[in-house]
């Protein structure tokens, strides 16, 4: 099972993740993203991976659920 | 049988203990080369040591993690102690370099690195030269440690005491927290690092030559062990003292003598929480029994708050503090402490929105996790709760601005370098 992960450090507030994965990321007052962490059904992982891919600065991971 | 002091031994008064007097007061450490490194981990799981700056993790698995890695190991002694109302790390360093030199032998025989790294903070030149004289001391005297010794100073700053933040520093980069593997898994040099705070190694190189049975002698069942905390605030004598875990709040206060009406007592630091006076009656010093408060101990730094002093001004200066100290790499860190920081001031002078107090609750719940470290975590807990047990003087100063109490001298310390900052 995959799950979403930003690194902090690397995300600017693009918000091209929240766009493309809405079901589990969400933007703060200021456009950073707060994410929904659990286990991602195997319906979103196709668009995980989009947004992940998305990211001008690869911030968005996909990464094992453990 | 006195069972304290253990770590404070031999050093009335911030006398500096000698090789030679240290090795009076504790003797010798075991020969390290006859202990196997399974052995000495065994020891220290059964001695239950936790670790002692901050985040009190198990430092049996700490040893077990790093040992488990495949290339050479580095230890890193963790002793920059960037909590500005803490001084215990400094003290020990400075009073007792050769014991916390003994336990980041132990440690690095225990993980198997060839290698010890002490970091302190650039700004002491006493432990500088005390740590340098102990090192030297030790090669004179043919110390048969099985590691090589170094030295770090790191500038000073809240976060760059951060594991990874100093592991990146000692790297050559910039004291501030890193994403990506933790240094157990790659650290300096990218080898496996074992990062222990100084109090930590200081306990390690007594339980090497007492035993984990000795070690759980004093404290308690789940929290043995001494820990160092420094008191300070509305007390009479205020500095570093060495309690036995389960130790009473009220007994160290009733020891260090109030100096004014207590309002409330912080408990951890800067990362802490506040326990107003009329709980602080059955409260004992360990972290098991302050979890059932909802507190931590931390680093062991308490301060009391006197009837003299202003929460609010307070706290609105350590929120400043806060925001100034970020490392700003993370969003969520460095606007939601600053927005808390700006808002706090308005509640201060009196010009805060009717929304204010919901907006701090809000950002005050929003940032914990979102962090590369747990700087906004540990950061919006101390707002939260200073919220929660000031509430009526927080609605005070909403209303009507400052109070007679806001310009008394300031209790919680702010170190000058932020004022230079600016």
């Amino acid at each position: 099972m995959l799950k979403v992960r930003v690194n902090p450090i690397q995300c600017v507030a693009h918000g091209l993740c929240a766009e493309l994965l809405p079901e589990r990321i969400t933007l703060d007052e200021w456009g950073y993203p707060i994410l929904d962490g659990s286990a991602l059904p195997a319906e979103l992982v196709k668009n995980a991976r989009r947004a992940a891919n998305a990211c001008p600065t690869l911030a968005l991971i996909l990464e094992p659920d453990r | 049988m006195t069972l304290l002091p253990r770590l404070l031994s031999g050093v009335a008064d911030g006398d500096v203990a000698d090789l030679r007097s240290h090795l009076e007061v504790d003797g010798p450490l075991p020969d390290l080369r006859r202990r196997p490194p399974a052995q000495l981990i065994d020891e220290i799981e059964r001695s239950g040591l936790r670790g002692r700056g901050g985040a009190s993790f198990p430092v049996a698995k700490k040893l077990q993690a790093v040992s488990a890695r495949r290339r050479a190991k580095v230890v890193v002694g963790n002793g920059t102690e960037g909590e500005p109302a803490s001084g215990k790390d400094r003290l020990l360093l400075a009073t007792r370099p050769h014991l916390v030199l003994d336990g980041a032998a132990v440690a690095a025989r225990a993980v198997g690195a060839g290698e010890a790294i002490i970091a302190f903070s650039a700004g002491d030149d006493a432990v500088a030269a005390g740590l340098a004289e102990a090192v030297e001391e030790r090669r004179a005297a043919r110390l048969s440690d099985g590691v090589r010794f170094e030295l770090f100073a790191v500038d000073d700053g809240f976060v760059a005491g951060n594991e990874s933040a100093l592991v990146n520093a000692i790297n050559g980069g910039e004291a501030k927290p890193t994403f990506g593997p933790r240094p157990f898994q790659s650290g300096v040099r990218r080898r496996p690092t074992l990062v222990q705070n100084v109090e930590t190694l200081a306990h390690l190189g007594l339980i090497a030559r007492h035993g984990a049975e000795w070690f759980r002698e004093t404290g308690t069942n789940l929290d043995p062990g001494s820990t160092l905390v420094t008191l300070s605030g509305a007390v009479t004598i205020p500095g570093v003292y060495e309690i036995e875990h389960g130790a009473l709040l009220t007994d160290l206060l009733d020891h260090a003598g109030l100096t004014d009406d207590l309002t409330a007592v912080l408990i951890g630091g800067y990362f802490g929480s506040w326990l107003p006076a009329n709980l602080i009656g059955r409260v004992r010093l360990s972290p098991r029994a302050l979890s059932e408060h909802g507190a931590s101990l931390g680093a062991g730094v308490i301060v009391a708050l006197g009837g003299s002093a202003c929460p609010v001004a307070e706290t609105s200066r350590i929120a400043d503090y806060f925001a100034a100290e970020s490392a700003g790499q993370c969003g969520p860190c460095v606007n939601g402490l600053g927005a808390i920081a700006e808002t706090m001031a308005q509640v201060a002078r009196g010009t805060a929105a009717t929304t204010a107090k919901s907006d701090l609750a809000r950002w005050s719940s929003s940032l914990a996790g979102r962090g590369a470290c747990q700087f906004p975590d540990g950061a919006t807990r101390f707002v939260a709760s200073a919220l929660r047990v000031f509430a009526r003087d927080f609605d005070d100063h909403r209303r009507h601005g400052p109070c007679e109490r806001c310009s008394a001298q300031a209790v919680l310390p702010t170190p000058m370098a932020m004022a230079m900052a600016y």
